[in-house]
């Protein structure tokens, strides 16, 4: 085993060494490339006014306000549904079924495959359900309840964990006082899982915002404020896809809409990624 | 490697007095003065030792006074650590070791290790020795066998195991893991091997045959054993050196030959150590 | 785990109601996707039964208003578009996994790090709007037209990216640290120590991160709708505007009726199909190979 055998070696490593550092290199100039277009062509039309006024001339010029508020209706119903159903069934996943249990078995199986699910497939969904079947036509309402089913497998899997984590010591101790489920629940544990829930609903808003394909047929393009849910409202999304697609011209405030969108998701993920790594990770330490 | 190593679990104890002198004592590694820090703490401070070759030096010493950072230093592993640091001088065959430009991927082909808890890599069992002859450039495959077989000969794990070379490593008992990963340090033909507690993870019968093996390489290999066991460092030691944790950091209060130091202390530390009556 | 016995909840009524609900709740959630599908189903019914399924794979062309439906210039499209974003993006999210944890000083891998989180936040619609603006004229410089293949493909790859990428990073950051140790110890490069035993006692995970991101890449819409060009041909070079299965159901789902709807349920059912395809190639290959 002498040295050239080294020097060999030493070749190899070396050229290890420079792909990895390429591929480094590679992704991070993309990278700036991409979010330093959005924010140069973007930020000269950021204000005030343009994120509070409305739309004129097919959204060429004006702002986003309505469409602001259509994004923050329909997140509103998302998680107005997916909050107490996810939370629901977190809870008897995580608290009364045990790992052999048939329902349990299937419920979770059943959200693996929904979060496999395109997107575009939950559009088509929800245009005919909730759209057709349902009677509630292009609106809030629809666009929302399909986001809750899109969002329902994120929340439930962050919550869960957040349950997880609990220490078992904390429902001996309840049983063992005598303390109904419903209390222990309540008083104990939902306290305590708090943080694996908002991990779950900070992810959950952060993906709905993002989602495009799947409001297109369910919530609508109209871009007026919308005065009732079931008003049909168009998402920010959708919004930049409209300016660049379907208008032209739209380009300069789609770069806006776009930054505005980036900021508001990065500070969603940003927050959640906080959250998972101090307080989840403070809870499973300190307990 | 001599083929005719006698089979583990067959030694005969002798007695320390009786024990032929493994080798004219012939210092291999000179260790002047070290000291390793972690951040701010010191692990062990100004430590000065000789150790000889071809000998089993055991290094004993209640928990937490150096021993193992101190055996890690000898092959650089401490490296591996964020902010540690290492001062003074370690000679191996008169090579520097600590320094600037010196060949740590040769330092460690000629020092292996032996970890407290049996590490095998999560491949096959031939794998696990034929990956590290091929990264320190055999290439050739018949040579690799044969290396293979008799480095398994040499821990007694040939019979057990040439029917299924191709399983996986981890599904071995711990003794035999250990064994294994005895194996591995041996097939790069090391001049030293550093042992940190190699049988205190293991079952008393494992323990038993990995403690044979390790008399069974006093002569060919330098061998330095940190151990909490007593019984074993008199057991199998030619020499030993002695850890107490003083003045905040580990230092070793006596060295020397394993009749010396088990029988007839210098230190009263020392004396209260291998008595039982401290630490 | 606790069971819920009957002994535990007799004593407290509000436990049988608690857990009634509950129940109630989790079976709503868990037949959400039977009801997805059971409507996909419904809706492709009638188009199914007019025209047969053999007719979505030969028809000369995908014409609905002449009645042609044929799906292969979409599948030709979804497929390519997959297999080279796949190739692209695995050995960089990968790579860059391995640049964080082996390769970079501390003080660069943290910020690179939530570079690729970063990465991973940035809705679809926002790189389909910079392909559109930024790289089609790019390519449309090189080799008109501009929307193309190759723009989707690179889209695509910069999208799926971070999902490899930080699957792998949290499979490197589950290996077993004593195995560096012990590589260390016997004095083994860090790319041998990489390729011999990180790799392959990461591949679990690893595996499961391509999984995804195929995942990902045949389910993307709205980036690949914006840069595609939405021709329907079968693509036979990288500058071929073409059109996926995903973008097409998007595009015509506005105004289609009767027999053309129906058939984009079809195209619905059969993205489905391809996930579904795809999880249980993942299990096959996986079993025994990966997790045994």
């Amino acid at each position: 085993m002498g040295k050239a055998r080294g020097r060999h070696r030493g070749g190899r490593e070396g050229l290890a060494t420079t792909f990895v550092w390429s591929a480094a290199v590679l992704v991070t100039a993309t990278f700036c490339w991409l979010l330093g277009d959005i924010l140069w062509h973007g930020l000269s039309h950021l204000s005030w006014t343009f994120l509070t006024a409305p739309p004129r001339n097919a959204g060429r010029e004006g702002g986003i306000g309505p469409i602001l508020v259509s994004t923050a209706l329909i997140l509103g119903v998302c998680l107005g549904v997916a909050v107490p159903l996810g939370v629901g069934t977190a809870v008897l996943l995580a608290e009364f079924t045990t790992d052999a249990s048939l329902f349990g078995r299937l419920t979770r199986r059943s959200l693996d495959v929904l979060s496999g699910v395109p997107s575009i497939v939950f559009g088509l969904f929800g245009n005919v359900f909730f759209c057709k079947t349902l009677g509630l036509g292009f609106s809030i309402l629809s666009g929302g309840l399909t986001l809750a089913c899109m969002v329902l497998p994120i929340l439930i899997r962050s919550t869960e964990e957040g349950f997880r984590a609990v220490p078992a010591g904390y429902r001996l101790s309840a049983a063992a006082l005598g303390l109904s489920r419903t209390t222990t629940l309540f008083h104990l544990l939902l306290p305590a899982a708090v943080p694996g829930l908002l991990v779950g609903l900070v992810l959950g808003v952060g993906r709905a915002i993002a989602e495009t394909a799947a409001l297109i047929f369910t919530s609508g393009y109209v871009d007026r404020m919308p005065e009732s849910l079931l008003d049909s409202g168009r998402s920010l999304s959708i919004h930049i896809f409209d300016l660049s697609m379907n208008v032209s011209g739209g380009d300069t405030n789609a770069y806006a809409s776009a930054l505005v969108l980036v900021v508001v998701l990065l500070a969603i993920n940003r927050t959640a990624s906080w959250l998972a790594e101090h307080w989840l990770h403070r809870r499973i330490v300190t307990v | 490697m001599s083929p005719s190593t006698p089979t583990p679990g067959t030694q005969p104890w002798v007695p320390l007095e009786e024990r032929p002198a493994c080798c004219e004592p012939r210092p291999f590694i000179e260790v002047e003065q070290l000291s390793l820090h972690y951040g701010q703490t010191p692990a062990f401070h100004d430590v000065t030792l000789s150790i000889n070759k071809g000998c089993i030096t055991a290094l004993v010493g209640p928990s937490g006074c150096g021993k193992t950072s101190f055996l890690t230093s000898l092959n650089r592993l401490t490296d591996l650590i964020a902010g540690c640091r290492l001062s003074g001088r370690i000679r191996l065959d008169g090579l520097d070791v600590l320094a600037q430009h010196s060949d740590v991927i040769g330092l460690r082909r000629r020092v292996g290790m032996i970890f407290q808890k049996p590490n095998p890599f999560p491949l096959s069992i031939r794998k696990n020795l034929e990956f590290p002859l091929r990264e320190h450039g055999l290439r050739d495959r018949e040579r690799i066998a044969i290396n293979i077989e008799t480095g398994l000969r040499d821990v007694g794990l040939w019979d057990e195991v040439k029917n299924r070379l191709d399983s996986p490593a981890l599904a071995l008992s711990g003794g035999q893991q250990q064994r294994l990963c005895m194996a591995r340090a041996l097939v790069l033909s090391p001049e030293v091997l550093l042992m940190d507690e190699p049988c205190s993870a293991l079952d008393p019968l494992s323990s038993g045959v990995v403690e044979d093996l390790i008399v069974g390489l006093r002569g060919r290999y330098t061998v330095l054993i940190v151990t909490h066991n007593l019984a074993q460092a008199r057991r199998i030691a030619d020499y030993a050196a002695v850890f107490w944790v003083q003045n905040g950091a580990g230092q070793l209060i006596e060295a020397g030959t394993a009749k010396q130091i088990f029988e007839e202390p210098r230190e009263p530390l020392t004396a209260a150590y291998v008595s039982g009556m401290r630490g | 785990m606790t069971s819920s016995t009957n002994n535990t909840l007799s004593r407290w009524p509000t436990d049988r109601l608690l857990l009634w609900l509950l129940r109630g709740a989790a079976a709503i959630a868990g037949a959400i996707v039977l009801l997805i599908v059971a409507f996909l189903v419904m809706e492709a019914l009638p188009v199914l039964r007019h025209v047969g399924v053999a007719r979505f794979f030969t028809d000369p062309s995908w014409h609905p208003a002449e009645g042609f439906y044929n799906l292969t210039p979409m599948l030709w499209g979804t497929m390519f578009a997959m297999v080279g974003s796949v190739l692209i993006a695995t050995p960089l999210g990968i790579l860059s996994a391995v640049f964080c944890h082996y390769y970079a000083p501390p003080a660069i891998a943290r910020p690179y790090r939530r570079l690729i989180e970063l990465l991973a936040g940035i809705p679809s619609v926002v790189y389909g709007f910079w392909g559109l603006v930024v790289l089609v004229p790019l390519i449309g410089a090189i080799h008109p037209p501009g929307p193309s293949l190759l723009a989707g493909i690179v889209i695509l790859s910069i999208m799926i990216l971070p999902t490899i990428a930080l699957m792998a990073d949290a499979s490197l950051a589950n290996v077993p640290p004593q195995y560096l140790r012990g590589a260390a110890a016997l004095g083994l490069p860090r790319w041998a120590t990489l390729r011999g035993i990180v790799f392959p006692a990461a591949k679990s995970g690893l595996f499961t991160g391509v999984i995804l991101e195929t995942g990902r890449a045949v389910g993307e819409t709205m980036a690949i709708l914006m840069v595609c060009g939405n021709v329907v041909q079968t693509p036979h070079s990288l500058f071929d505007p073409m059109r996926t299965l995903t973008a097409n159901i998007a595009l015509e789902m506005a105004y289609a009726l009767g027999d053309h709807r129906a058939a984009l349920f079809v195209s619905g059912l059969v993205l489905v199909g391809m996930i579904a395809a795809l999880v249980a190639a993942a299990d096959w290959i996986s079993h025994g190979r990966i997790y045994g």
